[in-house]
Order: structure tokens, then C-alpha cells, then sequence
């Protein structure tokens, strides 16, 4: 105890990297979640999924500059409880629209594959011309709130009706062809995916609006580190170093007084301040800073709120739902299902549905927090999804999202304990330490036997 | 049968970790090939033209840079009707970047070298654009001795004897002659000004950190020299992976040493706005320096102007284009009139670079590569857009002008010069 006290500071940079840490794991969860479930079914390792989360980023920031939401608007929780009920639920239409979808389009796969593509490219023709426009109809925080629910809706039915599209079209000529076929034709669509990406929207990095307050949620007020004491240490708007704050809120402050008055205010709060130079009295402006050890805000709050219920929704989707039951007939034995009556195509159709949703849902989140999307961010996490995938037991739901999130960790802990360059080459040594005594990842014997 | 695919996954993973990893390190100086020059079959020179060619990155985020570096090129060229004495003058604008990668490769920058090569018409190589890039093509066109003016290579290891790393510069000059010249102040300059700076501005404790790439960690420690020197803490350094898409974690520590000032020497392919924005994520409020990589309106589109605004300092290896006086004042001007928009930083030092080549070829009368370099490298108080400045014997450029900008409502806004009192 004595010891845990005197490392304070140290304790609270270990949790502070384990936040950072498992909010950005379970983004490459999500992500993993659509490879896994891909390989699980038909044992092709899906590499355009990476590229279409970059698609559904792009369209949902197509989307916000048709919303007008791209200045900050401060919303909270409204927005993460709306975007946590619709969630679900979308998770659920694709499911329905998709099976439907299938059954009324006969004929030669690309011809099937037509119909998603013209739903694909509707929805986010319709959702930019005609729903964008719309949502600017509302003001304040019920703009930002339906746009984003709208955003989060629109660019998981378009990932999702994509995603199909291209299985419809590349992979499903290819069910029977050796492994390798389909695995190139995926890093084909990977490349057209980025290709348009880049059309799109250019090389650049690009700047996703913020929409959800970055304020810390166990935010504590006090003194910046431009201020020691009453001493201005810095400079800074209007600060001089060695300027002496007299008063703040026109009540006068002393060494010893300071903290306690500023800790009386609100964080980023302006308080008026006057200081004495060289006898001369100025009022300037001071903005409280934030003293807390540790910093969880809204975004990270956001991210855990979505991305948990999703992951929960999913497992409990695959493992009680007749069609979940349907997915893990095929991913034992495509054969036997079929004997037995499943529509093993139909089963197909709707992984990559639900994949392509959570794609979609995915990028969405990953843009409003991590706030910068290019054309390259499907490669990078993509490859860190997949690593996540492979790590966790490829094929196995509950091995993608452990992955994803030891990821997370690893990445956040190496970047503090050994070193930030270092990260990429520690996340693939653990992977290769952890393929060599367990080679079909953490979780992913476990499955195996059950047959 | 399952277990065996795992493997198959396992190998391919392992693939792609090789992948990344040559990724990381791309070959920085190929050995010096062979002059293919000589065992062309048949090439031709033409009497009434001399080319010039730019090997620039044309695509990616730094073309808004570039396009107005090739304006500057071109205005220079145009003001001298395209003509030197009997010949005519023709410009070919090369791009060394791929849209893949969204920058510089060094293999589109050395088949630019090879391509200027080959073409026994091209005097005058202008660029490159990445000190990176630099390396690769330098010793190939030595090999030739043709004329390579760089607009924008700030690596002072280019040129300047024991200023870089090891074997620089002679390992970029396989003949022993120079024939790499810059219109712009080197970082040897530029680092130290920045810590000069950093500590006029009230910075104290110092955090570090670079994009391991030439122009980047060279700066960088540069800079960390002199904050050594002139007694700012260095709280910490770390390199990062440019490659990465969002540095929470790093920027936490960084927050933990606590800090009053952030230098990061890279530039805005290599994330710096990611940077700027992941320090304000985690509540990290400090000054934020950068070098002249970054001096462009890409950064702080990328970065997001909010997480830039009051706080944000750019050094840049000259004058931003609204404090140029004399004839940098007419070009940007005259640049104003032609392409209706503002200059970016470094369309004047395109402008330079284009007169200098011109300047070269009239000197020396004929044309022949040799003689070009040679008359190029006696250049004297030139009298251009850049002040009345001469070339030194390294073809380095004798100007030490150096800027400080502010982003302030998103935009640079001169705050200061820099370095003249040394």
C-alpha cells in the first residue's frame, strides 16, 4: 500500500495507457470482428475490409459536410445513448433486408451482385443529396445528434451492401477455386477500394470533424503549467515570464491561496486575472487547466459504449438466432449444412452483410475519435485488425475482440514502457511468440474440438 | 486440414510483417550504379535545345508545395523567353512521389536520376524536394557531372563536411567534384535557430521527437543539440512510426514528462498534424515547434486549425513569401497577377532556382554538363529574389535568412526573423 501511494504518479500513467489502450483495441476488435467472421465461414481472409472501413469513413465525412456538422457542437450523452440504442438495431436490418435482397435477385452471381451495388451507390447518393440537406433543417445539438444516428445508419448500410456486392461479384465466382485464388482476388479489391479512396478525397490526411467534446470526464480544475504558484513561468496571451498574479476574480491571491481559488472554478473556465507589472496592474485572461491524473473523455466514453454492445450483440446473435446457428453449422461444415438444409449461399450473403455493417459502424466511430482519415487508414488498421484476428484464433468471435484489444494494449503499454518506435515490432513479436506455442491463436483451438 | 491453414496465415502474417519492415526502411542511398550514360547506344544531342528537368514530389499532400515551386520554375524560365543565348529552353516536371504512397520513393526519385541521365539534351537537374530523396539521385548525377540545384533540401549532410553523419558528403560525390548546389539555408541552421527560439519564447523543458527520416531526426538532433547547449532540459525523445494513425499513447507520456514545449522535427506526410491533434486529445496544451516541413496550409488542414491556433511555431529556412523585399517582392507579385493565390513558402526558392540554372548555362557559354557545373558553383553575389547572396564551395547558399511563424486563426502569420545575429 505504502508503495502504491508513493508511486502514485507512476499508477496513474499505467491506468491512463490502459484506457488509451482498450478504447483503441476494441476499434481494432470491430474491425477484426468482419476478417474473423469472413475466414470463419469461408476461409478467405477478406484483406478489402480494411479499405472498406476507409470507404465508410469517407462517406460518412462526405456526409457531415451535407449535415453541416463540421464545427464542433457540444453533445454528450444524448449522442451516445441514441447512437447506443440504434446500433442494434441495424445490426438487425441488414440481417433481414440482405436475406431478402438475395431472394428476389435470381440469375448469374454479378447480376446478383448488381443489386447491392445500385443499393450501395443509392443510399449514399440519397443519404448526400436528399437526407444531408434535411438534417440542416434542424439547429444545435438535435442536428448533431440525428446526423450523427443518421451517419452512423447510412454508412453501415452502404459498407454493408458494398461488401456484398463484391462477394457477389469477385468471391462467389471463386467458392471453388483453390484458397489462394480468392485470397488475390481480395488484395485486387483492396487496391480498387483504395483507388477510389483516392479519388475521392485525395492523398492528403484529412481533419474529421470533431463533434464529440474531448472534455475529460473526471476533470479537476487547477493551475496550468505556464503558472507556478502565482508566478507566470511561460509566455502566453498576454503573460509575460515573471509576471505576479495579484487577483483573480477580482479577490486577491496569495502563494498559498491560489490553488484553492482555482480549484473552486470549472475546468477550461476563463477567469479574469490581474497582474502586476512592474507596479502597473493589468487585467488579463487565465484558462483553468485540467489537474486530473488521469483522462477519460467523452470520445473514449463513446467509443467503449458503442463498440462493447455491438460485440456483445454479435456473440449473442451468432450463438442463440437461427441464422447465427446457420453460420456456425457452415463455418464447421459447409457440406453437411448444405445436406441439412441451409442456405449455405444466403448464410454467406449475410456474414458479409453484417461484416460490412460493422465496417461501416467502425469507421464512424474510429473518424469521431481518432478525427483524421486517409486513403492509407484501411491498410494500417486493417493489418492491425487482421494481426488481432489471427492473434485471437482466426474464426473465433471472441478471439477477434481479445486481440483487438491486447493490440490496444500492447501498442499503448510498448509506446510507454520500451518505446514508441518500437510498437509495431513488439505487436508482431508477441504474435509470433504466441503463434509458435499456440499456433491457431488464444482462443481459436478451442473451437476446433468442438467438432 | 484446419491446423495447416493456420500456418498458411501464420506465414502470411509473418510476410507482412517483412513487408512493413522494408517498408520502414527503405533503401536510403543505392550504391552508385555505373553511368548508363556511356552504354547508351545512340543518343543524340540536339544543338538547338538544352533541357531542365524538376524531380519534385508531384503527387501526395506536398503537391499544393510543389505546384507553386514548378510556378517559380517556370515564371523564371518565361522571363527569360525560355532562351539562353542560341538555344531554347525546355522544362520537363518530373514526379518522384507515388500515389500510393503519397510521398517521395526512392525509386521514382533514381529513375528521374537515371531518365536525366540517359537524355544527353538535360543540363540542369532542379531538386529534390525530400533531403531523403537527395541521397539517392546526388551520386548518380554526380557520376555525370550534371548540375543539380535543390529549392528545398535543408539536410546540411548534403553538402557540409562534418555536419552530417559519417562518409557525408563524400559518399554523394563518387568523382570528388561538387556538382549539388541549394538555394536554401541548411538545417544546421534552421535546429539551432529553433532552440534559440524555443527558449526566447520561455521554454524551459524540452520533449523531442522525430519521424526517423533523414530530414526529420536530422533536424531534430540538431536541434536537441543546441537546446543541450544553451541549457533547455530535454525531457525526453522518442522516434515515431509514421506509418502509425494516431500516437494517444505516445503524447500520454510525453504529457507525463511534462514539458512546456514539443518539438517535432518531421513534417505533414509524416503526421505531424496527427501529433498536433493527439496532444490536445490527451490534454497536453504546450507549445508545439516545427520545421519548415511543415510550413505549409496542408499541415493545418490536417492537423484541424483549433488544435494549431496560439500555440503552434514553424521555422522556415527564409522569408515567408509577404516579407520578401526587392525582387522577391516583385515575383510574388508578378506570382499574385499570374495565378491569382498567395505563393506558398517555397515558390521563390523554385524562382531562384530556375535563374540560377539559367545564370549557370549563360556562364558558361556552351553545352556541355561540366562546364555548366562549373560555372554554376562560381556564381558570386548573385543578385536575385532571394537578396545578393553567392554560392560557397560546398554549393551551399550563403544566405542564413531565417524565419519564425505563428498559426494563428489558421493560418501562418510571420512572428519573428531568425538567426541573424550569428
Amino acid at each position: 500500500m505504502h508503495l502504491l501511494l508513493a508511486d502514485s504518479g507512476g499508477l496513474a500513467i499505467f491506468v491512463q495507457q490502459l484506457l488509451n489502450g482498450l478504447t483503441t483495441g476494441t476499434l481494432f476488435a470491430l474491425i477484426a470482428i468482419g476478417y474473423t467472421m469472413v475466414y470463419g465461414i469461408i476461409e478467405l481472409i477478406n484483406f478489402a475490409h480494411g479499405d472498406l472501413f476507409m470507404l465508410g469513413a469517407f462517406l460518412a465525412l462526405t456526409l457531415m459536410v451535407s449535415m453541416g456538422l463540421a464545427g464542433p457542437v457540444v453533445i454528450a450523452i444524448p449522442l451516445s445513448v441514441a447512437i447506443f440504442a440504434s446500433a442494434p438495431m441495424f445490426v438487425a436490418a441488414y440481417g433481414v433486408g440482405g436475406r431478402r435482397l438475395q431472394r428476389v435477385v435470381p440469375g448469374p452471381s454479378w447480376v446478383a451482385g448488381l443489386a447491392p451495388a445500385i443499393a450501395a451507390a443509392a443510399v449514399a447518393f440519397v443519404a448526400v443529396k436528399f437526407i444531408g440537406p434535411t438534417v440542416q433543417l434542424f439547429t444545435g445539438s438535435a442536428r448533431a445528434v440525428i446526423g450523427a444516428v443518421a451517419i452512423i445508419g447510412i454508412v453501415g448500410v452502404f459498407c454493408a451492401a458494398l461488401n456484398l456486392t463484391v462477394d457477389k461479384i469477385v468471391y462467389k465466382p471463386l467458392r471453388g477455386a483453390p484458397k489462394l485464388t480468392p485470397l488475390v482476388s481480395a488484395i485486387g479489391v483492396s487496391f480498387v477500394f483504395m483507388g477510389v479512396g483516392q479519388l475521392w478525397k485525395g492523398v492528403a490526411d484529412i481533419n474529421f470533424p470533431d463533434l464529440v467534446p474531448s472534455e475529460n470526464l473526471f476533470a479537476k480544475p487547477g493551475l496550468g503549467t505556464e503558472l507556478k504558484g502565482v508566478t507566470v513561468e511561460q509566455e502566453a496571451k498576454g503573460f509575460k515570464r515573471g509576471d505576479t498574479i495579484t487577483k483573480v476574480n477580482d479577490a486577491p491571491v496569495t502563494e498559498a491561496s491560489i490553488a484553492g481559488i482555482v480549484a473552486a472554478q470549472r475546468v477550461n473556465a476563463d477567469v479574469a486575472v490581474v497582474v502586476d507589472r512592474g507596479g502597473t496592474p493589468e487585467t488579463l485572461k487565465l484558462t483553468i487547466a485540467d489537474a486530473a491524473p488521469i483522462r477519460f473523455t467523452w470520445k473514449d466514453l463513446l467509443v467503449l459504449l458503442l463498440t462493447l454492445p455491438i460485440m456483445a450483440g454479435l456473440t449473442l446473435f451468432v450463438k442463440y438466432t437461427k441464422l447465427g446457428k446457420a453460420m456456425r453449422a457452415t463455418a464447421q461444415n459447409p457440406t453437411a449444412a448444405r445436406l441439412m438444409g441451409i442456405d449455405v449461399d444466403r448464410v454467406i450473403g449475410a456474414t458479409f452483410l453484417i461484416g460490412g455493417s460493422l465496417a461501416g459502424a467502425a469507421s464512424v466511430i474510429y473518424g469521431l475519435s481518432i478525427n483524421t482519415v486517409s486513403f492509407q487508414m484501411g491498410y494500417q488498421n486493417g493489418l492491425y485488425a487482421f494481426t488481432a484476428a489471427v492473434l485471437g484464433g482466426i474464426g473465433n468471435l471472441p478471439g477477434a475482440m481479445l486481440g483487438g484489444i491486447l493490440i490496444g494494449l500492447i501498442r499503448s503499454l510498448g509506446s510507454q514502457y520500451v518505446g514508441e518506435k518500437w510498437t509495431s515490432a513488439l505487436v508482431f513479436a508477441i504474435l509470433i511468440v504466441i503463434l509458435v506455442f499456440r499456433p491457431s491463436g488464444l482462443l481459436g483451438a478451442r473451437t476446433r474440438e468442438k467438432v | 486440414m484446419r491446423l495447416q491453414s493456420i500456418r498458411t496465415l501464420a506465414i502470411i502474417a509473418a510476410a507482412f510483417v517483412a513487408g512493413l519492415a522494408c517498408e520502414a526502411k527503405k533503401p536510403a542511398a543505392a550504391a552508385p550504379a555505373p553511368a548508363p550514360a556511356v552504354t547508351n547506344p545512340a543518343p543524340k544531342q540536339d544543338d538547338k535545345i538544352i533541357k531542365i528537368v524538376s524531380s519534385l514530389p508531384r503527387t501526395g499532400s506536398a503537391k499544393a508545395q510543389t505546384d507553386t515551386i514548378v510556378n517559380g520554375i517556370q515564371m523564371a524560365l518565361e522571363e527569360a523567353g525560355n532562351k539562353v543565348g542560341n538555344w531554347e529552353i525546355k522544362y520537363e516536371d518530373l514526379d518522384d512521389a507515388t500515389a500510393a504512397e503519397g510521398k517521395w520513393t526512392p525509386e521514382k526519385e533514381a529513375a528521374n536520376a537515371e531518365k536525366a541521365i540517359k537524355d544527353l539534351d538535360v543540363m540542369v537537374y532542379i531538386g529534390t524536394y525530400n533531403s531523403g530523396a537527395a541521397k539517392v539521385s546526388m551520386p548518380k548525377l554526380n557520376q555525370v557531372d550534371l548540375l543539380m540545384i535543390s529549392p528545398a533540401n535543408t539536410w546540411p549532410g548534403l553538402t557540409k563536411p562534418g555536419k552530417g553523419e559519417a562518409g557525408e558528403p563524400e559518399k554523394y560525390r563518387p568523382t570528388g567534384k561538387v556538382n549539388y548546389t541549394r538555394v536554401v539555408p541548411a538545417d544546421d541552421i534552421q535546429g539551432v535557430v529553433g532552440a534559440d527560439w524555443a527558449k526566447k519564447l520561455g521554454a524551459k523543458k524540452v520533449f523531442i521527437l522525430d519521424d526517423r527520416e533523414v530530414y526529420g531526426k536530422g533536424i531534430a538532433d540538431l536541434f536537441e543539440a543546441r537546446a543541450k547547449d544553451i541549457g533547455l532540459k530535454i525531457v525526453g525523445r522518442e522516434g515515431i512510426d509514421a506509418s502509425a494513425q494516431e500516437f494517444k499513447p505516445l503524447m500520454t507520456k510525453v504529457k507525463d514528462a511534462d514539458p512546456d514545449l514539443v518539438y517535432f522535427g518531421g513534417t505533414t506526410q509524416t503526421k505531424a498534424g496527427q501529433i498536433a491533434k493527439d496532444m490536445v486529445a490527451v490534454g497536453l496544451k504546450v507549445m508545439l515547434m516545427v520545421p519548415d516541413g511543415c510550413f505549409e496550409d496542408a499541415f493545418i488542414e490536417s492537423a484541424g486549425a483549433d488544435n494549431l491556433n496560439d500555440r503552434t511555431y514553424v521555422t522556415f529556412g527564409g522569408l515567408p513569401p509577404e516579407k520578401l523585399t526587392g525582387k522577391g517582392k516583385d515575383f510574388v507579385d508578378k506570382y499574385k497577377k499570374k495565378h491569382g493565390k498567395e505563393p506558398e513558402g517555397y515558390a521563390v526558392y523554385g524562382y531562384e532556382a530556375g535563374k540560377i540554372a539559367l545564370k549557370a548555362i549563360e556562364m558558361a557559354g556552351k553545352k556541355d554538363r561540366n562546364a555548366i557545373r562549373e560555372a554554376c558553383l562560381k556564381i558570386k553575389n548573385f543578385d536575385g529574389a532571394l537578396g545578393k547572396w553567392s554560392f560557397d564551395k560546398n554549393g551551399d547558399t550563403t544566405n542564413r535568412t531565417m524565419s519564425g511563424q505563428v498559426v494563428k486563426k489558421g493560418k501562418f502569420e510571420f512572428a519573428t526573423m531568425l538567426g541573424d545575429e550569428d
